[in-house]
């Protein structure tokens, strides 16, 4: 057991200069990776899972729409609704938002517009059904069901 | 004066440079939410032509799968109760490549098939009561207005999932490489035309009664 004692009395330190780079160099990452949410979600979004997911093509064609319970209750009522932007919406206005949104988009891709639906679980196919025929009226027929991956 | 060259080297202290990082490090950590945009891609019908008149498509029955959903979330498939949504991929895939009574250009197809799928084809399709060819399969969903969105999604997710093991079998990868063929590459492109042409994702999302159910 002789063997092990060749301790040569160095103090044994790690040396703690680079750990700032290393922090700064996670911070950075975090920093450009993040992207500050620019609506504030005022329905429950609890999404579905799913395992046949495809990923959107062109973000600047996606519109999004939130249905879902109204996070605030007590104002806002247990019915399930839908939130475009900022603010709740009936289904009579959806045809509104999309033509609003395909507005924003150059005339030869308005008719790819892809509306993203982030719908909670615990919704109702009624509203989604609703929303789609509006979806239709509004010549806008690309839809994704947001979802998130399931692994089982 | 003389004093001043004795002086040791002004130095800041960096010791608490780390502790800094790492505050805003967890700022964004907490901030960051990595953007989720997956989901189910799929394409709406057209909406109606007032002007025209309604025409009747004539199908034969054998050619259309149905699946129903009911407001307590019972699934009614091909007139048959289901509690296992999971039995619903099989079925679909074996509706698919049924071949029971295929057209010259279902024959076509089916000789392009790889060994493996006609293999399937031979042992559990060539049903006179399933569909004609891979052509002419219609899946039909029709959900009830109760029906919660969570079956909805599952169901349209095994359906779908159905059809990309097909198109993923008949390139030989697996579905999940064939969901993430990229369209803009050329030689990726040409493989996912390959993998769907002739057989199309006929998904038709029935519209819900408004009452009852």
């Amino acid at each position: 057991m002789a063997k092990f004692k060749k301790s040569s009395g160095t103090t044994q330190e790690i040396p703690t200069a680079a750990l700032p780079d290393i922090i700064f160099m996670l911070l950075f990452f975090f920093m450009v990776t993040t992207v500050l949410r620019e609506t504030t979600i005022m329905v429950e979004q609890k999404l579905p899972k799913s395992t046949q997911l495809s990923k959107l093509e062109r973000k600047s064609l996606v519109s999004y729409i939130y249905i879902g319970k109204p996070k605030r209750t007590a104002v806002y009522g247990v019915q399930p609704k839908i939130q475009v932007n900022d603010v709740f919406i009936e289904v009579k206005d959806v045809v509104r938002f999309v033509n609003q949104e395909k507005d924003k988009l150059s005339e030869v891709e308005r008719d790819q517009i892809t509306m993203s639906m982030k719908v909670d679980i615990d919704a109702k196919m009624g509203i989604v059904t609703d929303v789609q025929q509006e979806f239709k009226e509004a010549n806008a027929r690309k839809v994704l069901y947001s979802s998130s991956k399931r692994v089982d | 004066m003389a004093k001043g060259k004795n002086r040791p080297a002004a130095e800041v202290n960096s010791g608490s440079m780390a502790d800094i990082a790492f505050l805003l490090l967890i700022f964004f950590l907490v901030t960051t939410t990595i953007a989720n945009d997956k989901g189910i891609a799929m394409l709406l019908p057209p909406k109606p032509d007032p002007n025209e008149p309604e025409t009747d498509i004539k199908m034969h029955d054998r050619n259309i799968f149905k699946i129903l959903a009911n407001s307590n979330d019972q699934l009614l498939v091909e007139d048959e109760p289901m509690r296992d949504v999971t039995k619903l991929r099989p079925m679909v895939k074996d509706f698919v490549l049924n071949f029971g009574k295929p057209s010259a250009d279902g024959r076509n197809l089916y000789n392009q098939l790889p060994a493996t799928l006609r293999k399937h084809v031979n042992s559990s399709g060539r049903s006179a009561s399933s569909s004609d060819e891979p052509g002419k399969a219609v899946v039909s969903f029709k959900a009830d207005r109760g029906t919660s969105y969570e079956l909805y999604i599952r169901v349209l997710d095994e359906v779908n999932a159905a059809y990309n093991e097909i198109y993923g079998e008949r390139v030989g990868i697996t579905a999940e490489e064939f969901l993430q063929l990229d369209k803009k590459d050329p030689e990726q492109k040409e493989m996912y035309d390959k993998a769907r042409s002739g057989i199309p994702r006929a998904i038709s999302i029935a519209e819900p009664n408004k009452i009852g159910g």
